[in-house]
């Protein structure tokens, strides 16, 4: 196992912790709220793609942007239904509400589908020789992808008319809509960009884990959480710093320690990030507006 | 333009603003004073329906508005410059004034964009920079010039002499006038009652949530009453 090998390995992991952070940290951004549901929305994705897929054989490509679309409309799904009564409450219940959102989804997923894991195949079968070694095609394009997806997003939310109604509304609702700003609408396309992410991240993750069952948002939901709490929650190039720091963090571990210890290393990473700058890489200290 | 007849609007239990009927007509410059707490406040955010009055009705350019979304308004020519100057800190000076324009073309921004610069020379050196860093009368002009951005009617103020020295508040106070005879109206909420009333062609007095004296604004400035309790005697 060589240096290089870990590595690419690590951004490829990563790459996905970062896409599924960007969900948790514009999310964050836009209504303080931690969506402990955000993990779940991944799993929806996974098995969506694997449903379509295996009921009605239809493309790959067309499969995933239906995954994509499905989490999308179920992530302004559950912000209508389930946070939005809720926007001026205190942040707590929001918080309780996201964790009753995400058992709901996975016993459904359970009622559905069965508590069994199911087979997922890798749609980017094959390997690409760089150099003297053999990559899967699945990490390839798992880097490019996510890679092109996050440039497109920073351009989006720096460039367009959307985005920056985006930081508008998540810094102060109420003068965004002063502006003519329509606060829901844009808190609704938040949710339904970030929910989309989730997907594609489900759609590599499943490329290389091959495993699909209901909880498997689980885990990965929540080191993608740490990732954007060390990247600084509610800033996205934060988001996707810190994923790819966790996913490398990760594969190094594997490699020079035991992969026992992966998930322990994260947390610990969590654990000196609360310590030391809780409020992460990129993240902003909270200015208390008077 | 606006009329607002007998709204009442209540923070929970608390009974902010008691029956209040109040009109501006085009062109004027139309000021309610008030001590702290009064109800000035609540009475703009109401009129930009960020609140909600029990009752009554307000009805702009002869449409009732009392029920539209807050968000609609810009599109109907009200602007509201809110307490405080909430420019969006983090957001550039010019992408503050995109948002002031978020109902307008790209085209009709970058015309009106031009003319704030016009109006505010130091907003256009600093176009660049992040909102935040600007001083306070720096972020009080980039609040009137993304006022403007809408092309707006009728502007409501909120407070824009609020923490800013002696100098810049001339200076605001004369911008707001010029924005006056290039043929916006304004409707001042102010507690520096006497600059606005120096520029304000009528002026409401209000007190604990009640209209208290209306008249024009030099009668105001020579009542006895008014100038023991708001211009310090």
């Amino acid at each position: 196992m060589t240096l290089l090998y870990l590595m690419i390995n690590g951004l490829q992991i990563g790459s996905i912790y970062a896409l599924v952070a960007l969900g948790y940290s514009m999310v964050y951004g836009i209504v303080k709220l931690v969506n402990f549901a955000h993990g779940e929305i991944i799993m929806v994705g996974a098995y969506s793609m694997w449903y379509v897929m295996s009921r009605f054989s239809v493309p790959a490509w067309l499969a995933a942007a239906l995954s994509v679309a499905i989490c999308s409309v179920l992530g302004m799904f559950i912000e209508k239904i389930a946070y939005k009564p809720l926007r001026n409450s205190d942040r707590l219940s929001l918080l309780v509400t996201a964790i009753g959102v995400s058992l709901l989804l996975q016993n459904l997923a359970q009622l559905f589908f069965t508590a069994n894991p199911r087979m997922f195949t890798n749609i980017f079968a094959g390997t690409v020789t760089i150099g003297e070694r053999q990559f899967s095609n699945a990490t390839t394009v798992t880097i490019a992808v996510s890679t092109i997806i996050m440039i497109g997003l920073t351009l989006l939310v720096k460039r367009t008319k959307i985005g920056k109604a985006m930081r508008a509304v998540s810094e102060d609702k109420e003068t965004a809509t002063l502006m003519g700003i329509n606060v829901n609408n844009t808190i609704s396309f938040t949710f339904a960009l970030g929910s989309g992410l989730a997907a594609v991240a489900a759609v590599f993750y499943c490329c290389s884990y091959s495993q699909i069952q209901p909880t498997m948002g689980g885990m990965l939901g929540l080191k993608a959480f740490v990732a954007a709490v060390l990247g600084g929650i509610g800033s996205i190039p934060g988001a996707m710093i810190g994923g790819l720091c966790i996913g490398i963090a990760e594969s190094l571990t594997k490699g020079y320690i035991s992969s026992k210890l992966t998930d322990a290393v994260v947390f610990g990473i969590l654990i000196v990030v609360l310590l030391i700058k809780p409020s992460g890489i990129l993240g902003r200290r909270q200015n208390e507006k008077v | 333009m606006l009329e607002v007849r007998d709204i009442n609007v209540y923070y929970g239990a608390i009974h902010a603003v008691k029956g209040v009927s109040f009109e501006v007509a085009r062109g004027e410059i139309v000021t309610l004073i008030g001590a702290n707490g009064a109800g000035k406040s609540t009475i703009l955010k109401t009129v930009s329906g960020i609140l909600r009055t029990q009752g009554g009705s307000i009805s702009f350019m002869g449409d009732e508005i009392s029920s539209i979304d807050a968000c609609k308004l810009t599109r109907m020519g009200l602007s509201h410059v809110p307490e405080g100057r909430c420019v969006f800190q983090q957001l550039t000076v010019e992408e503050n004034l995109e948002m002031g324009g978020y109902l307008r073309s790209a085209a009709e921004n970058r015309r009106n964009i031009e003319r704030v610069y016009d109006t505010f020379p130091r907003i256009r050196e600093r176009k660049r920079q992040i909102a935040g860093t600007l001083s306070g009368g720096e972020q009080q002009m980039l609040a009137l010039g993304r006022s403007l951005m809408s092309a707006p009617r009728l502007v409501m103020m909120d407070e824009p002499s609020m923490g800013l020295a002696p100098v810049l508040v001339r200076q605001i106070f004369d911008i707001i006038k010029e924005m006056n005879d290039a043929g916006t109206t304004i409707l001042l909420v102010e507690q520096n009652a006497r600059m606005a009333l120096s520029i304000a062609h009528r002026g409401y007095v209000l007190e604990t949530g009640r209209i208290a004296l209306s008249a024009d604004a030099s009668e105001l400035l020579d009542n006895d009453d008014v100038r023991r309790a708001y211009l310090g005697g």
